[in-house]
């Protein structure tokens, strides 16, 4: 295997990493408004913090996964960092603004008693995290889709031209697919009344799920050129990822809370590698010509700058699974409204 | 204004807002894991709400930082996309090394100490908090790599229309990183440590929780000494390098426009810095030749000389950066750097004769003078960078060279005004909660603690 090939197969990870450790992190913050509904305030606080300390200490970790994704595609395919993040220029800003918006606003929300001040916040966790799903969704929705690159690397479509109807439907397919992600994660993480509470709501939300995917499916097909690459049987990781996604309902509709995980943590994987199947060898897609894409060749960094950047991540990658497991496994008590909650 | 002109400006104001956080977190996670290491150590109460007081602070500043700092990583993609296409072979990887070396590293161990406290026994929790303190200071050493390499590039090879990396090592080596990573990382920790000395001073002069404060007090005070004397030396060795590295920034920053022979220092000018608008200066003879070579006799190039010398090297155009700003910039920097240091000895003064109470104007001075060292940061940054003009890489590549070609103007004027208002606004809560947070101070201690502080002032790991 090349090390370009590698290389892609890295940023793949990373991005996967991203989407399946930050997707139920997302998926809480969409649901704060809904389960972390009560008619009494105080409940309603104590509600929103338990939520919020399901995903607390781990949700900054997670997001490092997309940071490091960033900064792997500067190093190992520089050109596709540049097309890209100066292409999709309005998206990216606006999933920065709700990134930042997020994240800052767990940190600070509970940090005053205000009833005004939390609910600011509380808001600004709801949006971005929204709005951070739906824009990644609608982003690696054109990725693979193709956009308008010319014979220089450079993105030449608008704004707008990223909102064509597959691409949005990807981003809403993502957001539909994390709420249940979050649901499930709730769920998991929870004791009592919560935990009770999210299971008429994951139910729902596995219909939603399987029918947005199903029909971001279809039009995968009338989209992409996938049938070109995968062929019309597609291969044993997207059946793998559907049949995943499937099992969830079973799961879900039994109470099995961690392999409810696990069959949505494997949807979601599953259904990203079959994106990055379809791009490879390409790492974005012109659609003005075919011979315009950038690919892992032409788009990457020297063969000296992958064999220091492959060394560096062989040593600290699995290091950082290491260390990022073990805070899971610190954590891995459920939570009630009755925890001390020391934050 | 042109793509240009606001991409510049935009990397500006996220940049100079995020590195105000940053230094406080290179400092305070440093000082808070000793705090908590000296709980551990001594089992004292006192100890244990000094590093939560403490360690609230921190977490507001760190969330702030980390926010920001995802700006700065996608900001040379989407401003900066032809400098992203041209460097990104050997700055890139710097770059993704932090983020999988460091980032990841700070990020998850943060989650653990905030959360941890009832899960991990005293030692490990102390011990995160040190991981979290290695972690921002990796953090920095990775990130002053890379913009070492703007500064002086090294390592690498033009091929394929691009600097691509040749030798790993001479990034790592670069000396540039050498003498800016220990300059960057002791301001980082006077930063901290006059920001721990003025809030206990704050407190000290109301009374109130005398004995945390006054243990505060000593261990930045202790800290911060060592720090501003470090800042300044490696200062003087980042000033010495950057004479022969880049002495068009040199000549800037002292307005020396004609080459002198021996060359003197100025302390501050009145009037317009051109040579003819200068209405009043200070110029004290040789001394530049002091600073920048250790000797009484040098020759330092002026800034018509440097130009007509660039002109020769790289063709025609402007290699004069902002005049008035570099040099004006330094100076406050510098002239900060020397009160820190005095303000520091001040201190040390005041913790060695345990004269809290008697020395209460010379107390105050703290509470004032924690802005100081974030101006003296900010300075020093904006000298740094705006003294590379006109390069985006020092002798390789042209700002104007580096911005996204299919960016429109007005996509990143609006980007731009959106980041100052959210950051204006973060800035603002940021405030509002470290104020409400300094003002009501740590926990009341369970039982009398401050009634049975010690009498006797102990330093640090000197008690027990």
């Amino acid at each position: 295997m090349s090390l370009n090939t590698l290389w892609f197969i890295f940023i793949a990870v990373l991005y996967i990493g991203f989407f399946v450790l930050e997707g139920f992190d997302f998926g809480v913050g969409i649901l704060l408004p809904f389960l972390g509904r009560d008619n009494d305030p105080q409940k309603m606080d104590a509600k929103r913090r338990l939520m919020l300390n399901t995903i607390g200490p781990h949700w900054d970790g997670n997001e490092v996964w997309l940071l490091t994704a960033g900064g792997a595609t500067f190093a190992a395919f520089p050109h596709w960092y540049a097309t890209f993040f100066s292409g999709f220029y309005l998206a990216l800003f606006l999933l920065l603004l709700a990134l930042i918006a997020r994240g800052v606003a767990i940190e600070f929300r509970s940090k005053d008693e205000a009833p005004r001040w939390r609910s600011f916040w509380d808001g600004s966790i709801f949006l971005g995290s929204l709005v951070s799903a739906l824009l990644l969704g609608v982003a690696f929705g054109n990725l693979v889709r193709g956009v308008p690159i010319d014979a220089k690397m450079q993105y030449v479509g608008g704004f707008f031209n990223l909102l064509n109807p597959y691409a949005l439907l990807a981003g809403v397919a993502t957001v539909v697919v994390f709420t249940l992600y979050g649901a499930v994660f709730i769920s998991l993480k929870t004791d009592g009344e919560m935990r009770e509470k999210t299971h008429a709501l994951k139910g729902k939300l596995w219909i939603a799920s399987v029918l947005v995917l199903a029909a971001l499916l279809v039009f995968t097909y009338n989209q992409t050129d996938i049938l070109a690459r995968l062929g019309a049987d597609p291969g044993v990781i997207p059946i793998a990822g559907m049949a995943a996604m499937l099992a969830a309902g079973y799961f879900i509709r039994k109470r099995m809370e961690g392999w409810s995980f696990a069959m949505v943590a494997i949807g979601i994987a599953f259904a990203l590698v079959t994106m990055f199947m379809i791009l490879y060898p390409r790492v974005m897609i012109s659609s003005l010509d075919p011979s315009y894409s950038l690919t892992i060749t032409n788009a990457s960094s020297s063969p000296y700058t992958l064999r220091v950047m492959t060394i560096v991540t062989l040593i600290f990658l699995p290091l950082v699974l290491v260390y990022q497991a073990w805070s899971y496994w610190v954590f891995r008590k459920r939570l009630t409204t009755e925890s001390r909650m020391v934050y | 204004m042109d793509v240009v002109t606001l991409g510049r400006l935009q990397f500006g104001i996220t940049t100079v807002y995020h590195f105000f956080f940053v230094p406080l977190t290179i400092g305070l996670s440093f000082l808070v894991a000793l705090m908590e290491t000296l709980y551990v150590r001594s089992g004292k109460e006192v100890y244990l709400r000094m590093t939560k007081f403490w360690g609230k602070l921190f977490v507001i500043n760190f969330a702030v930082g980390v926010v920001t700092g995802i700006v700065q990583e996608f900001q040379f993609g989407m401003n900066w996309s032809e400098y992203s296409r041209f460097v990104g072979d050997i700055f890139g990887a710097p770059l993704a090394i932090e983020a999988l070396l460091a980032f990841f590293l700070e990020s998850t161990f943060i989650g653990l100490w905030l959360f941890g406290w009832d899960k991990l026994s005293k030692g490990l929790h102390a011990a995160v908090m040190w991981v979290v303190a290695i972690g921002v200071n990796v953090s920095a050493f990775w990130i002053l790599i890379a913009n070492s390499f703007m500064q002086e590039p090294v390592g690498y090879l033009l091929r394929n229309g691009r600097a691509e990396m040749h030798d790993f090592w001479a990034l790592l080596t670069n000396p540039n990183m050498w003498v800016m990573v220990p300059h960057t990382i002791s301001a980082g920790f006077a930063t901290a440590s006059f920001f721990v000395m003025g809030i206990s001073a704050y407190h000290l002069l109301r009374s109130q929780h005398v004995d945390l404060f006054k243990r505060s007090f000593q261990i930045a005070a202790i800290v911060g000494v060592s720090a501003a004397v470090l800042v300044a030396l490696n200062g003087h060795s980042q000033a010495q390098h950057i004479v022969n590295s880049q002495p068009m920034k040199m000549a800037a920053a002292e307005a020396l426009w004609q080459t002198e022979e021996p060359a003197s220092f100025s302390l501050l000018t009145i009037g317009n810095l051109s040579q003819s608008g200068e209405i009043f200066s200070i110029r004290i003879p040789r001394m530049l030749c002091l600073i920048a070579f250790d000797q009484l006799d040098c020759q330092v190039l002026g800034i018509y000389d440097l130009q007509a010398q660039y002109v020769n090297e790289f063709g025609p155009g402007n290699y004069i950066p902002p005049v008035a700003v570099i040099y004006w910039t330094f100076r406050i920097m510098v002239g900060i750097g020397f009160l820190l240091i005095a303000l520091a000895l001040w201190g040390v003064f005041l913790v060695m004769g345990d004269m809290f109470e008697t020395r209460r104007r010379g107390l105050r001075l703290f509470v004032w003078a924690i802005p100081l060292p974030y101006i003296a940061n900010t300075c020093g940054w904006i000298m740094t960078e705006m003294g590379r003009f006109p390069w985006v890489v020092y002798g390789l590549m042209k700002i104007e060279d580096g911005v996204s070609l299919v960016v429109a103007g007005g996509s990143v004027l609006f980007s731009t005004l959106v980041y100052t208002l959210v950051y204006g606004l973060l800035m603002a809560a940021a405030i509002f909660l470290w104020i409400k947070f300094i003002k009501a101070g740590p926990e009341p201690a369970p039982k009398d603690q401050d009634a049975e502080m010690d009498m006797t002032p102990s330093l640090v790991g000197a008690q027990d």
